[in-house]
């Protein structure tokens, strides 16, 4: 009894993590622009993999167990926002999206105003930095 | 639990279908490295999948590594990008 409970468990578990993954395929193939395709390849990295940790978890029916899993996981939690950030600011500095879909940019206002800032007293000899 | 781990499998199937045509396909370097990051994630999970089923954890440390890999190749790729056009 107690084992097919935890069995149906790792079973919707399982389909979660597998319908994420889904999820982020299709929107690879559908959405129009790298930003929106940004959004859905976060999905099976971050609930995804919990979901398919958990199922683990549920498996070997050991608390011993939950701190390594949670180690996997909290990795994943701290390089995944990383990477997304250099993605997304690389597609934005290289002008790989497009602004016609874009419904407010922030970071322009961000841009434009340091730009007016740094303009007046810029010394030439100085090397220009990236943003 | 083996229908279901029969339809796991499919998915994750599809998925990774999905992820590669983005990869042959995608317009720029950025796309292809994002679709790498979604590969990625779905063969981690195939092997979590894999752990779960048949009950044993050789797989944790392959997980871990194929996230710093994912980490580091799109840090790396997204820092040498060049501009469109």
């Amino acid at each position: 009894m107690n084992d097919t409970v935890i069995d149906v468990l790792t079973a919707i578990c399982l389909l979660g993590g597998a319908l994420m993954s889904v999820a982020a395929g299709v929107g690879l193939l559908r959405f129009p622009d790298l930003l929106a395709r940004m959004h859905a390849a976060t999905k099976p990295q971050v609930l995804g993999l919990l979901l398919f940790l958990l199922a683990i978890g549920l498996q070997m029916r050991s608390w011993v167990l939950v701190p390594v899993l949670m180690v996997c996981w909290i990795f994943m939690l701290l390089t995944v926002p990383v990477s997304a950030h250099m993605v997304g600011r690389a597609g934005y500095r290289t002008k790989h999206m497009r602004r016609d879909l874009l419904s407010m940019d922030e970071l322009d206002e961000v841009v434009e105003k340091a730009a007016n800032k740094r303009a007046p007293d810029r010394n030439p000899t100085e090397r220009p930095d990236e943003t | 639990m083996t229908v279901a781990v029969i339809v796991v499998g499919l998915l994750l199937g599809l998925a990774s279908l999905c992820a590669l045509y983005r990869i042959a396909r995608g317009p720029s370097i950025l796309d292809r490295v994002l679709a790498i990051d979604v590969l990625l994630a779905t063969i981690g999970g195939a092997l979590a999948v894999d752990m779960a089923v048949n009950r044993h954890l050789d797989n944790v440390v392959l997980l871990v590594a194929i996230s710093v890999i994912g980490f580091i190749g799109s840090v790396t790729v997204a820092r040498f990008v060049t501009d469109r056009k």
